[in-house]
C-alpha cells in the first residue's frame, strides 16, 4: 500500500488510541450500568453513598424530647401535640453543640399557616380555629397572647 | 483451484473463531458464585413510594419549609423539590389554581386573581389543596434523557443526581411531565426531589413527611406489605397523576380531583 493511504489511517488509529486513553482516565471505574439497564442504570455507582452519606438536618420530636421534657409534655398535653417542635424551632441540625441554640419562628405567618381563615368547604382548614389577620389584632404577635403549646385561652 | 465442501466448511469455521477471539477480551468474562448470581439477577428488597391523602392537607406549607431546609434549597430563590397547589372549583365550572412561593410560607389569605381580584367564598363549590412532589416513576423520561448518565434511578426506585457528573445542560427539565426539576442556583446542577434519599437510608421518614401535623404525606416501601401506607396504596382506590405520559409515577394519591393536573 502507498503512503498516502497509510498516513492518514496511522493518524486515525492514533487519534483512536488518545481518546481511549483520555477515556480510560477520566471516566471513574464504577462509572457503568448498574441498575436494571442501560436506559435507567448508567451511573457511578459511588454516588448512592454519596447521597445516603448527607447529614439529616431535622431530628424529629424524640430527640428534642431527650433534654427538654417539659416543652415537650406541655405541647404534648395541647392540640398542638400534632405539630413537630422543629416547625417553629427550626431544624436541630448538632444542637446543642452547633448551633448552640435554636431561633423560634414567633411570626404572625406561622401561626397563620393553619389559622388563617379559609372557609372551603368540605376540607379540614375550615374546621380548624380561623381569624381574619386584618381583623384580629392586626400588627401584634400572636405569642403576646396565645402560648403556642397550651394554645387555648380557657386553659391559660 | 477447487476446494471440497469439507474444507470449505472446515477453514470456515475456523475463520470465525479465529476473526471472533480480539472480540472476546478475558476480563469480559467473570464467573459468579451463586448467590452473587441470584443478586445480580433478583430484584431489590426495597421500592420506596409515597402517598399523598388530599382530604388531610390543610395548606399549611410546613413541608415546603422542612424540605427546603433539609436539602439545602436555596429559601428566597423561586425554585422548590416539593410544593403545594390550591384549587377553588367555582360554580361556573372553572378551576382557580394557585401556588405563592410554592406554599412556602403557606396559605394565608383568599386566592388572589389578576392581582386584585379574590375569588368569592359563596361562588366555591369545592375547593382542595395538592401537594406534589417528585414521582420517582418506574420509567423516568428525565433519565432516558440525559445525555451524560449523571441522573439514574436506584435500585430501590429512586431517582437521583450526580452533582459532580451533571453537565447543566437541562434536558431532564424539559423532559420531567410533572415539572418537579429545575436548576439549582448555587450547585449549578439539576435538582430535585430525592426522597429525602438521606434521610430513608438513615431509617427516618423524610423531612417532609415529618413536617406534616396532619398526616396528609407518608412515604413507605412497597415490597413491605406490612408497612401502613402500602397497605392503603394496595388495598385502596388510589390515583396517580399523568397516567397517560406511561412513566409509572410512585406518588399515590387519596381524593384526587379530575381537576387537578
Amino acid at each position: 500500500m502507498k503512503n498516502h493511504v497509510l498516513r492518514p489511517i496511522m493518524v486515525a488509529i492514533a487519534a483512536v488510541a488518545l481518546l481511549l486513553t483520555a477515556r480510560s482516565i477520566y471516566v471513574p471505574d464504577d462509572f457503568g450500568v448498574h441498575g436494571k439497564n442501560f436506559t435507567f442504570g448508567f451511573y457511578r455507582e459511588s454516588n448512592v453513598d454519596e447521597w445516603k452519606a448527607m447529614p439529616a438536618k431535622y431530628k424529629g420530636k424524640q430527640y428534642c424530647a431527650e433534654c427538654h421534657d417539659e416543652q415537650y409534655d406541655s405541647i404534648t398535653a395541647s392540640k398542638h401535640k400534632i405539630i413537630q417542635c422543629e416547625n417553629c424551632h427550626g431544624p436541630a441540625l448538632n444542637h446543642p453543640d452547633e448551633p448552640e441554640a435554636l431561633t423560634i419562628d414567633r411570626s404572625r405567618g406561622l401561626c397563620l399557616r393553619c389559622h388563617a381563615d379559609l372557609p372551603y368547604p368540605n376540607t379540614l382548614r375550615a374546621e380548624l380555629p380561623g381569624i381574619d389577620p386584618v381583623e384580629h389584632n392586626a400588627g401584634s404577635e400572636c405569642s403576646e397572647c396565645h402560648n403556642p403549646h397550651k394554645p387555648s385561652l380557657e386553659d391559660m | 483451484m477447487t476446494i471440497s465442501r469439507r474444507n470449505l466448511l472446515k477453514k470456515t469455521l475456523v475463520g470465525t473463531a479465529v476473526a471472533a477471539l480480539p472480540a472476546l477480551p478475558l476480563g469480559a468474562i467473570k464467573f459468579l458464585s451463586p448467590a452473587e448470581a441470584k443478586a445480580a439477577v433478583s430484584e431489590s428488597k426495597t421500592r420506596y413510594a409515597f402517598l399523598v391523602d388530599t382530604n388531610k392537607c390543610v395548606g399549611c406549607g410546613f413541608c415546603v419549609k422542612a424540605c427546603k431546609k433539609e436539602n439545602d434549597v436555596p429559601y428566597d430563590s423561586p425554585v422548590t423539590r416539593t410544593w403545594v397547589e390550591r384549587y377553588l372549583i367555582t360554580k361556573d365550572g372553572k378551576s382557580h389554581i394557585d401556588s405563592p412561593k410554592g406554599a412556602r410560607d403557606g396559605f394565608t389569605s383568599q386566592l388572589q386573581e389578576n392581582q386584585h381580584e379574590t375569588v368569592d367564598p359563596k361562588e366555591i363549590d369545592k375547593a382542595f389543596f395538592v401537594p406534589k412532589l417528585c414521582n420517582q416513576c418506574e420509567s423516568p423520561a428525565c433519565v432516558q434523557v440525559c445525555p451524560v448518565g449523571a441522573t439514574y434511578q436506584t435500585n430501590d426506585g429512586v431517582v437521583l443526581i450526580d452533582r459532580t457528573w451533571c453537565i447543566g445542560c437541562g434536558y431532564c427539565i424539559m423532559a420531567c411531565p410533572y415539572g418537579v426539576r429545575y436548576f439549582h442556583p448555587k450547585y449549578k446542577v439539576a435538582d430535585k426531589c430525592t426522597f429525602c434519599y438521606h434521610r430513608l437510608a438513615k431509617g427516618l421518614k423524610t423531612a417532609c413527611v415529618d413536617a406534616c401535623s396532619f398526616g396528609a404525606r407518608q412515604v413507605c416501601d412497597l415490597k413491605n406489605p406490612e408497612d401502613p401506607a402500602t397497605k392503603i396504596i394496595l388495598t385502596e382506590r388510589v390515583a396517580v397523576l399523568k397516567d397517560e405520559y406511561g412513566t409509572k409515577p410512585h406518588v399515590f394519591y387519596l381524593g384526587l380531583d379530575r381537576n387537578v393536573r
